[in-house]
């Protein structure tokens, strides 16, 4: 794309440095709460060429590390069924539940299929009428929309085969709540580019006052996220505290409305327990009871199972921006992505991972 | 999940009542569903997040955050330093270096 190159512009990117550098007097410490900025960051070594007074902490902006273990059972138990067709994204098969992975029953001849949209499951519950597709709906702001649509068409093609086991969580909250620890030393937020595709802006503008913390939504190119730490680190040090807008190529004020609509039609706010963060009121979202037909955990009468993380793994903290994967024992030895032990290096875009594949120590 | 990369529109077509389309990454081409995105044309660029896509971007306001950080880089070169403050001619033999 033309314009495109132009934000991987090494020589920019160098000048911004420059400029960061120039106007940071003081420590700042910067959560990028979105999944895609960390792994963009560490792959770029951004971290690493920012002055040394600046930190940036990771937050838990990847869906597949957020989703408890109590949840990943659910998907376990149903995709367990001889009458289910277990949908999912890819990046779910190998999440831990408490004893195993959707992965270790799909090798035990589980039907587990992975799909990159949840229209094809749909399409799956139209060719299989005698069989149960179940479609894990994990995700932020992002893929509700897509998930919301799917049950539209279910509904419009009468369909009585098709479920969503649900499993959404909204950013906003999430960053309340980690203001609002008592330990917490986060100054400044880069917002999640695409979250704010789609939700617009007034959340994070109340947030930004209501906390007197700046963010700033940015694209996924090392220009936006230099653009975007130079625009937070200048207000930071002016002691200004708002939105401005670095990704304005596809964040508009109002986000997304024929997305946001679905997924009010649909969906309804709900109370939600992130893995390693506990529960967060008001920070999920589940199917509205006139949807009820499309809820797997009703459909199913699925029970809450007990939840049983690894021991060793330090997680939680990493998605708290409290510590950062290096700091775990288990990093690279007994945890890898190909062994992961917990959700943060099970998904690619996870902190742990992200290290890992940076060859970061 | 949440990694996405612009792709560009290159065929639109109706699937079970839904529009969709197919996307070119680079060459390598994928559907998505552009429902929410009911003014998109062949040949813009947008952003997909499984299977949707969520929004048209904007080569004008891509172009003008783009120039906005051009200027300031300029405005630092009229000063006759890049914007470690450092003079120009040390700068761009360090940038020769690191290139
Ligand atoms: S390295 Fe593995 S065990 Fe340690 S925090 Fe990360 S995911 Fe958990």
């Amino acid at each position: 794309m033309k314009h495109l190159d132009e934000y991987r512009d090494p020589a920019l990117a160098r000048k911004l440095l420059a400029e960061i550098a120039a106007v940071t007097t003081r420590p700042w410490v910067i959560m990028e709460i979105c999944g895609g900025h960390t792994h963009a960051i560490i792959r770029h070594g951004i971290d690493l060429l920012l002055p040394r007074q600046l930190e940036l902490v990771h937050g838990p902006g990847c869906p597949v590390c957020v989703t408890p273990v109590a949840l990943i059972d659910q998907a376990l138990a149903l995709a367990r069924r001889p009458e289910v067709i277990f949908t999912s994204f890819g990046d779910m098969l190998r999440v831990p539940g408490s004893r195993e992975s959707l992965a270790r029953i799909r090798a035990r001849g589980g039907d587990i299929r992975t799909v990159y949209s949840p229209l094809e499951a749909v399409n799956l519950a139209v060719q299989n009428p005698a069989q149960e597709v179940v479609f894990f709906a994990v995700g932020f702001e992002t893929t509700a929309p897509g998930n919301a649509l799917a049950v539209q068409q279910a509904a419009r093609l009468g369909l009585t085969n098709f479920s969503l086991l649900v499993s959404h969580v909204l950013v906003p909250p999430a960053i309340g709540a980690l203001l609002a620890a008592p330990d917490n030393r986060i100054q400044a937020f880069l917002a999640p580019g695409h979250v704010c595709t789609v939700e617009g802006l007034q959340d994070y503008e109340a947030m930004a006052a209501a906390h007197q913390v700046p963010m700033v939504p940015a694209g996924f190119e090392p220009v936006d996220i230099l653009a975007a730490i130079l625009l937070l680190v200048r207000q930071l040090e002016e002691g200004r505290a708002q939105v401005e807008n670095e990704y304005r190529r596809s964040v508009r004020p109002e986000g997304n409305p024929a997305a946001r609509l679905a997924v009010e039609q649909v969906f309804q706010v709900c109370h939600r327990t992130w893995r390693g963060l506990g529960e967060i009121p008001a920070s999920g979202l589940r199917l509205r009871p006139e949807f009820a037909a499309f809820d797997a955990q009703c459909k199913f009468a699925l029970e809450e199972t007990g939840e049983m993380e690894s021991p060793q793994c330090i997680s939680g903290a990493i998605l708290r921006g409290e510590s950062k994967p290096p700091q775990c024992p288990a990093f690279g030895k007994e945890c890898t992505p190909e062994h992961p032990l917990g959700a943060t290096m099970v998904s690619s875009e996870g902190a742990c991972a992200a290290y890992r594949h940076a060859n970061r120590q | 999940m949440c990694l996405a990369v612009p792709g560009k529109v290159v065929e639109i077509f109706e699937e079970n009542g839904l529009k969709m389309g197919h996307i070119d990454y680079a060459g390598a081409i994928s559907r998505a569903c552009l429902e929410y995105v009911p003014e998109i044309r062949l040949g813009d660029y947008t952003v997909v997040h499984a299977g949707f896509a969520l929004s048209i971007l904007d080569e004008e306001e891509a172009a003008k955050s783009f120039a906005a950080w051009r200027e300031l880089q300029a405005a630092a070169a009229r000063e006759g330093v890049d914007l470690f403050g450092r003079p120009l001619a040390d700068a761009d033999a360090d940038a020769d270096e690191q290139e």
